[in-house]
């Protein structure tokens, strides 16, 4: 099966299997590691990435259902010289990652989140990021980060 | 260089951001399952779905012939290459004087399971979709025995019985203390509190699952093992020498950017060993990545004991003496380092902060029909603290004394202070932490905040815990007298290049810790340089001395010396060489910022110009000392380190619906020496929601009847959440550890260990009206509702 995509701005048809998911697209396929599996029920939230803007668990999603749309993931968030994008900024100056595993996912949701709140305050963001697991960080310079990186992307 | 001179250095203390981020916020990490090899074949494990069975016999004729598969393996294969079972590294010592019962732990079951997803057979094919479908075809014939999961249970007669070389499913009776003084010291007690908890089974799940690729090579007849490792050549160590009979020098172990440990990640496993023998058989390349599922079921779990404890006070609420008694439930098999758990870093913390003249502690360790127990972040010492920490309570709400006073009356003041429970506390200041905590969570504004909880209809109560543990394991000689089977030293390279930039080899392990930059700091701080002319190389044994690894808080205090002894034979010959360059004598030459001086003149050289000259020697005293300038350290601590705190909670609870809510959490903690405090708080935040998540939301449960895991996935293991933390505060004292060049005493696991009594003293405050005495973790709704319905 071709599936025709966009990813990380770049067109690409991916041959595959009709049961592959979109994370083994993205990871197996396309090589683009920084998109993690951590879990097989969809409650961990380190696969998320961005379909057409949205954030989506990657896991939960067929490859076939992707077909045609504009995905994001972390590997495209940064400029194409390097460049942090002010939410990767925010966590790395707020120390919101430890081990870096649920990091991807949990940026990709950060952005989605402030495009949809921009005004979100810190009890709306740990709402808002309940889908998203992480093990090492108690959450406290999450929440800091992403209020952080919401103003930066206001800027 | 001494702790004093080190804390005041240039970088130390300053919240420097993390060199490690960048690749980590790309998507640029590479985690053992992002590395693809040449050849590469996947496997999966056939897992027992019985908690305990017989197998009867292994069929792999069906699965053979699916597509793709290159190989099947079960136990009789594992038989027929004589491939040992995997070792204890603790042997325990019996009251009766005899070893701990080390029953064979083997790698693919051989004739019987023991708990639900123990290992069968492995199943390698080209693609993991392939692996899975084969797994399917593969018969066991099982028959199912009685199960037994609960060590209440396990001790009873009749109970069915795990392993022929552990009669009636006990592996060891362990105690420490004086009892006839403690017997003593109840008789003339004026008051004693008794207490029976529980504290519950968790499962670590740190985010990146358990992962591993072998790769044997034909032409060097060696091996590369990638694993999710927090102890790379300890790995090594075991599987080499203990259980597969390799030299060591013919496997390369590597763990690359790994996701999280917490403990779990420390020991040797099954998986490890079937792929590194496969890959040599197959001639190929195989990797397995665990599932989440799997990883409920296999990766080793956490705490699991029942205690019964005793407190004998005078009539001034001073402690005369504790006892305590444990069952601790150490699985199906024994793991890496499960025997040191529930004994030496367990009871040797039961004196706590207290002066308590005399303790005495009993152990019993059992075997059950559950996936094997071992330490999972803070091991031991967050079972101590939270019983020491609940009686303490109790203790006081018994004799009319408030949380803090009955704290303050017992405290120990003076320093080093030997328990009577083997350790020797170099030094603290506990009272210090217990002020500044109630300052930090404004207790003197408590009544007004408790009067509006009351006004809206709930109940708020304030629980304290004053925890102290044992970290930077250890100094070798005890750990091997209390039976240990390794070292526990730890090791680093410091390599000076030609131009001045230096790259560090350390044995401690990096998952989440933020190495990279800690010690990146230590060093470019003793060398008068930017952290940015620093790298720290961690996680491979074919490029870092030998190395212990991470765990049990140590990587600062025995990692963190070892780099520091480097640099001092580094400081050592680079002030040769500067002397040499200087035309003055060694003993003149002074060494601050970067740059070597002589005393009394304006002679100077960089340490950039020492380090060219040291790889350039043609200006050199070649007739003393050789060129380059590369020096390696071993660091054996000669005590653990001590950090403590004291940690206050408050809580409002519905009385209605049993829902707890944190209001607030103050952590005021005693790490000694901070160097970089932006980390060392994360690393507290991290562990306050491990040790909050275990008190009110996590608990691992296995069917009493049948075995079988009932919290096998996200969807049933309550893991916390964003919106289930509170906003936490932090404080800091700072008494420098008197036992090691950096004055630290280590931050891992600390919130992990205070939190959790004090969350529960916390919720059983904001109950008393209602009569509720006793609550066992997790303090779920439904529990709390339980216990007030109970109550009435």
């Amino acid at each position: 099966m071709q599936v025709q995509l966009k990813v990380n701005g770049k067109s690409v048809t991916v041959d595959a299997a009709p049961n592959t998911l979109l994370v083994q697209a993205i990871r197996e396929h396309l090589h683009l590691t920084g998109t993690h599996v951590g879990c097989d029920t969809a409650q961990c939230g380190a696969c998320t990435v961005l379909v057409d803007g949205r954030a989506v668990k990657s896991c939960n999603v067929l490859l076939a259902q992707a077909a045609g749309q504009t995905i994001t993931t972390i590997e495209g968030v940064a400029a194409a010289d390097g460049t942090m994008h002010p939410m990767q900024a925010a966590f790395k100056e707020c120390h919101g990652l430890q081990c870096g595993f649920c990091t991807p996912g949990m940026v990709m949701s950060a952005i989605d989140l402030c495009q949809r709140h921009p005004k979100a305050d810190a009890t709306q963001i740990r709402e808002q990021l309940e889908g998203n697991l992480c093990r090492c960080t108690g959450y406290q310079n999450i929440v800091k980060a992403v209020q952080q990186g919401a103003a930066a992307m206001k800027a | 260089m001494g702790a004093s001179d080190f804390a005041k250095l240039p970088h130390i203390g300053e919240s420097l951001l993390r060199k490690e981020d960048y690749r980590f916020l790309t998507g640029a990490g590479q985690y053992t399952d992002d590395i693809v090899l040449s050849n590469m074949q996947h496997a999966v494990f056939v897992r027992s779905p019985h908690a305990h069975a017989l197998v009867r016999s292994v069929n792999k004729a069906a699965a053979l012939k699916a597509p793709g598969v290159v190989g099947i393996f079960d136990g009789q294969d594992v038989a027929a290459d004589k491939i040992g079972g995997l070792p204890c590294g603790w042997l325990i010592t019996d009251t009766s004087g005899q070893p701990m019962k080390e029953p064979p732990h083997p790698i693919l079951a051989q004739g019987k399971v023991r708990y639900v997803g123990d290992h069968v057979a492995m199943v390698v094919a080209d693609t993991l979709e392939n692996a899975k479908n084969a797994a399917e075809l593969v018969e066991v014939d099982y028959e199912p025995l009685p199960a037994v999961v609960d060590v209440r249970d396990t001790q009873k007669p009749g109970a069915t019985q795990l392993h022929e070389a552990a009669p009636n499913n006990h592996c060891y009776k362990w105690a420490i203390g004086d009892k006839g003084a403690v017997d003593a010291a109840f008789q003339n007690a004026a008051h004693v509190t008794k207490l029976d908890l529980v504290n519950n089974r968790l499962a670590p799940n740190p985010m990146e699952p358990r992962a591993a690729i072998a790769n044997y090579n034909r032409a060097g007849d060696d091996y590369t093992l990638y694993v999710a490792n927090q102890n790379p050549h300890v790995e090594r160590l075991l599987m080499t020498a203990f259980v597969m009979g390799l030299p060591e020098h013919k496997v390369r172990v590597i763990a690359p950017d790994v996701g999280g440990g917490f403990g779990a990640k420390i020991y040797l496993y099954a998986e490890d060993v079937c792929l590194t023998w496969a890959s040599k058989k197959l001639n190929c390349a195989i990797k397995w990545t665990c599932d989440r599922s799997e990883a409920f079921l296999s990766d080793a779990h956490g705490r699991d004991h029942v205690s019964h404890a005793e407190l004998a006070m005078d009539k001034d609420g001073k402690f005369l003496a504790l006892r305590v008694h444990t069952d601790a439930n150490l699985g199906a098999y024994l793991s890496t380092f499960a025997t040191a758990v529930p004994t030496i870093l367990y009871a040797t913390l039961l004196a706590g902060q207290y002066a308590t003249p005399q303790v005495y502690v009993e152990v019993d360790a059992w075997f059950t029909n559950t996936a094997p127990v071992d330490a999972y972040r803070g091991a031991g010492r967050p079972e101590a603290t939270y019983l020491l920490e609940r009686i303490v309570s109790r203790a006081a709400w018994e004799t009319g004394l408030t949380q803090d006073e009955i704290r303050r009356r017992n405290f120990i003041t003076q320093f080093p202070y030997q328990t009577p429970v083997a350790l020797q506390y170099d030094t603290g200041d506990f009272h210090a932490c217990l002020e500044k905590s109630r300052e930090l969570a404004d207790m003197a504004g408590y009544d007004k905040r408790k009067a509006a909880s009351k006004a809206k209809g709930l109940l708020r109560g304030v629980g304290y815990s004053s925890y102290i543990e044992a970290c930077g394991i250890a100094p070798s000689n005890i750990a091997g007298a209390l039976g240990a089977r390794a070292g526990l030293f730890e090791c680093g390279e410091v390599r000076v290049h030609p131009t001045g930039s230096v790259t560090v080899f350390t044995g401690s392990h990096s998952h989440g810790q933020g190495h990279e930059t800690t010690f990146a700091q230590v060093v470019a701080s003793r060398l008068g340089m930017d952290p940015s002319q620093v790298d720290i190389v961690h996680g491979d044994t074919g490029r870092v001395p030998f190395g212990m690894g991470t765990y049990g808080s140590r990587s600062i205090s025995v990692g963190g010396a070892a780099i520091m002894r480097a640099l001092d034979k580094i400081e050592a010959k680079a002030k040769k060489i500067a002397a040499h360059l200087m035309e003055a004598s060694d003993a003149d030459v002074e060494f601050a910022n970067g740059e070597f001086t002589v005393k009394g003149t304006d002679k100077k050289v960089t340490f950039g110009q020492v380090a060219l000259t040291a790889y350039g020697p043609h200006n050199y005293p070649l007739d003393k000392l050789e060129p380059g300038l590369n020096e390696t350290a071993f660091y054996d601590p000669v005590n653990f380190t001590f950090p403590g705190g004291t940690y206050i909670c408050e809580v409002e609870v519905q009385p209605d619906t049993g829902v707890v809510r944190i209001d607030r959490f103050t952590a005021v903690d005693d790490f000694g020496t901070i160097i970089n405090p932006m980390i060392v708080e994360g690393q507290v935040h991290g562990g306050l929601a491990q040790g909050i998540g275990q008190a009110l939301m996590e608990h691992c449960i296995y069917d009493r009847t049948t075995g079988q895991l009932v919290t096998g996935s996200f969807m049933d293991y309550t893991m916390p959440r964003a919106d289930d933390m509170p906003e936490f505060r932090l404080g800091h004292v700072v008494t420098p550890c008197t036992t090691n060049p950096l004055g630290t005493k280590g931050c891992g696991e600390a919130g992990a260990i205070g939190s959790p009594p004090a969350v529960i003293n916390a919720v059983l405050d904001a109950l008393a009206p209602l009569g509720v005495k006793d609550l066992d973790m997790p303090a779920t709704p439904h529990r709390v509702w339980q216990a007030i319905a109970a109550a009435k």
